[in-house]
């Protein structure tokens, strides 16, 4: 492993020195680089500046409610599940300026910023994310509401995809065909082995970019013991899938149970801090804010995260419309795995865990799905008395 | 610049520790700019405003009228509870700022004990001192226009209340969860990855959420958040390691006598606990 490849090779086996070269190689095509590292007891996802700040020999236990690292023998970098943040933290940020306006001699003018968007190269992109990313583009790339916020930023950017082969036990990609193989959409795909026959990665390119920047890696040729090993690490993650969505059709699901009394179930344990919503890598909503400074001159506009469980989300002249947490935390449901489909064509949800994970009162969406299709399911009531 | 149109502010104190007012002083880069939008009319804090050098009447009620004031502290005596009407009358707008203000502060802890007790305890003649039997947030007696959270408040969100006002616009305060900033920030949730209890999911955004930032559970200084699962939390609270009275305590602090917190005993069986005892 040391020359740089044949540019006609799609695919590769490097080490981690391979790996190493990637990031400086992205780097010195002027990419911010971003990627998992650990911080503050989590895997987090933060600029790069090499690849000596991965997570090796992390991994992580994930339950409702809970996570916590844990550490490994294999040294692996990527068998680890998702963290608390998306990728939707670099291409739909939590705070964006939009515009602002001056006030002088009566005059008003407008500024919208033209900086230039950052050009990021995200290293690590689970197969559930990499859907994710595609649902965020269907809703803010694309048709009448394009965003040139999220647009300018994901038209720059790099997706180097890994693929799982050590799910959580929040992970539920297979019941929402997602994952743990990488689907289409990466510039490069990586799938890390860490065993007897030592830390390497089998890695393919997606994109002509993408080919580019694998010629430029030290590496060998793949083989197809290697593919082989890859393939079954992944198919192996598919059987260890910690969670399932009920195998239904969910959108009929949602639109059938919304008198529910699993509605009040669920409330009752809610606190509507809207967590979940926020580490959701396909939740998008907004909200506006216009700041004025004290002369009144400097005025500018700023856009904010905002979530379905804030009640002023959903508030109209008059008050709110959704004042109960059983409203909003229907509407989300109702929203992610119902009328996702209506608006947007697919399920909103991609089955990545982290509303489970980083729900504090450890709300389970495949449960509460689980639980809505029992009652649907529930025996017929033919009007005879119980006995 | 005509001085005449310079709208007026009047800071107000009542029982309270200060600190709130002293978030205004607080703002340096911002005050000389804000001495041009706003003539400071009354404010004992900062010297040299009117009311220091006159009588006693203008130095409690100030002469007024004043198009904002700004109110700290609590409804402790009923000199207080005459003086807050009085203000009242010579404010058009009337923002309490601060825990005490809002909510009765910490010193309503009396609320839940007997004041004539702690007065014999605490003073060595409890017969010179006249107080309430209850410390009461300013909305208690008065119609109140804003409610600013906090102890103490946050330096920005006073400047964003203060600047609203002179824009004529609601003041950007959101009124969800700390658990919103923590996201913004990028804090990773330390109730989740360390366990750590934390009041943040129903507390009152606004501090920036500072606390989880440093790996210390969020102990609600802003009260109440507007949509409160406070059954919930304290279930949480307690999976997380506190016991029914850490669980009392930690609410009982700077917004004890929050209406919002009012089933605490319930939830923790503290009522339970004191029947006990009183049988
Ligand atoms: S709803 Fe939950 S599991 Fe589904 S994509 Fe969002 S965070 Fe992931
Ligand atoms: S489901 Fe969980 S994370 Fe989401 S708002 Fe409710 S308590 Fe918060
Ligand atoms: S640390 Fe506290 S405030 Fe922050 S997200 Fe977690 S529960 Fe909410
Ligand atoms: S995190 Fe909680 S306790 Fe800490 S400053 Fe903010 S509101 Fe107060």
């Amino acid at each position: 492993m040391s020359a740089p490849m044949a540019p006609a090779a799609d695919d590769a086996v490097i080490g981690r020195e391979g790996l190493a070269a990637l990031v400086d190689v992205l780097r010195a095509r002027g990419f911010t680089v971003i990627g998992p590292t650990v911080r503050g007891g989590a895997i987090v996802l933060d600029e790069l500046e090499s690849a000596e700040s991965l997570p090796y020999g992390w991994g992580v236990e994930l339950e409702a409610g809970q996570y916590r690292l844990r550490e490994r023998a294999d040294g692996a970098a990527f068998a680890n599940a998702a963290g608390p943040q998306s990728w939707k933290t670099f291409l739909h940020p939590a705070r964006v300026r939009q515009w602002r306006a001056e006030r002088s001699d009566g005059q008003l003018t407008f500024e919208t910023d033209d900086t230039p968007p950052p050009r990021f190269a995200f290293l690590g992109v689970r197969p559930c994310d990499l859907r994710a990313i595609a649902i965020q583009d269907r809703v803010l790339a694309t048709g009448r509401h394009a965003d040139p916020v999220y647009q300018g930023r994901r038209s720059g950017a790099f997706l180097v995809s890994v693929e799982c082969t050590e799910p959580g036990a929040t992970c539920f990609c297979v019941s929402m065909g997602t994952g743990p193989a990488a689907g289409p959409g990466y510039d490069l795909v990586l799938t890390e082995l860490a065993d007897e026959g030592g830390h390497r990665f089998w890695i393919r390119s997606g994109s002509p970019e993408g080919a580019e920047v694998l010629a430029e890696l030290p590496g060998r040729i793949a083989d197809d013991a290697i593919r082989e090993a890859a393939r079954e690490g992944v198919s192996a993650a598919a059987d260890r899938m910690g969670r399932a969505m009920p195998s239904v059709d969910l959108h009929r699901l949602m639109a059938g149970t919304l008198e529910a009394p699993r509605w009040d179930d669920v409330a009752s344990r809610c606190l509507t801090c809207g967590n979940c919503t926020m580490v959701c890598p396909t939740c998008f909503c907004t909200t506006t804010e216009d700041v004025t400074d004290l002369t009144g001159d400097h005025a500018e506009r700023w856009r904010l995260w905002d979530s379905c469980f804030d009640l002023d989300h959903s508030y109209l002249h008059g008050g709110p419309v959704r004042p109960s947490s059983r409203s909003r935390y229907r509407q989300w449901l109702t929203h992610k795995l119902g009328t996702w489909y209506d608006q947007f064509g697919s399920s909103g949800c991609v089955g990545c865990g982290r509303c489970i994970v980083w729900c504090p009162v450890a709300i389970d969406i495949t449960e509460e799905a689980a639980a809505l299709h029992d009652w649907a399911n529930r025996p017929a009531d033919n009007g005879a008395a119980p006995e | 610049m005509n001085d005449d149109r310079i709208p007026t502010l009047a800071v107000w104190k009542f029982a309270s520790c200060d600190g709130c007012q002293l978030t205004l002083l607080d703002c340096e880069d911002e005050l000389l700019g804000l001495a041009e939008r706003v003539r400071i009319s009354h404010f004992l804090e900062m010297s040299g405003a009117e009311g220091s050098g006159e009588g006693e009447a203008a130095t409690l009620a100030g002469v007024g009228p004043y198009d904002l004031s700004l109110v700290e502290g609590s409804v402790t005596t009923a000199e207080d509870a005459q003086r807050i009407r009085r203000i009242r009358q010579i404010s058009r707008r009337l923002v309490t700022i601060g825990a005490c203000a809002t909510a009765g502060g910490v010193q309503a802890l009396r609320n839940f004990a007997d004041v004539a007790q702690f007065r014999a305890a605490v003073y060595a003649h409890p017969e010179y001192i006249a107080t309430l039997a209850t410390s009461t947030p300013i909305s208690a007696h008065v119609p109140v226009d804003f409610e600013l959270r906090g102890c103490p408040i946050d330096r920005r969100q006073l400047l964003e209340v203060i600047t609203a006002y002179l824009a004529e616009r609601k003041p950007n305060i959101s009124a969800h969860s700390v658990c919103f900033e923590c996201k913004v920030r990028g804090t990773t949730c330390i109730t989740v990855a360390h366990g750590t209890p934390c009041l943040g999911p129903v507390t009152h955004a606004g501090c920036g959420a500072i606390c989880p930032a440093y790996d210390r559970g969020c102990y609600g200084c802003f009260g109440p958040s507007n949509s409160l699962n406070l059954e919930s939390m304290v279930r949480q609270l307690k999976h997380d390691g506190m016991n029914d009275q850490d669980v009392m305590r930690v609410f009982r602090t700077f917004n004890a006598a929050s209406p919002e917190y009012a089933a605490l005993p319930t939830l923790t069986g503290q009522d339970a606990a004191a029947e006990e005892e009183a049988r």
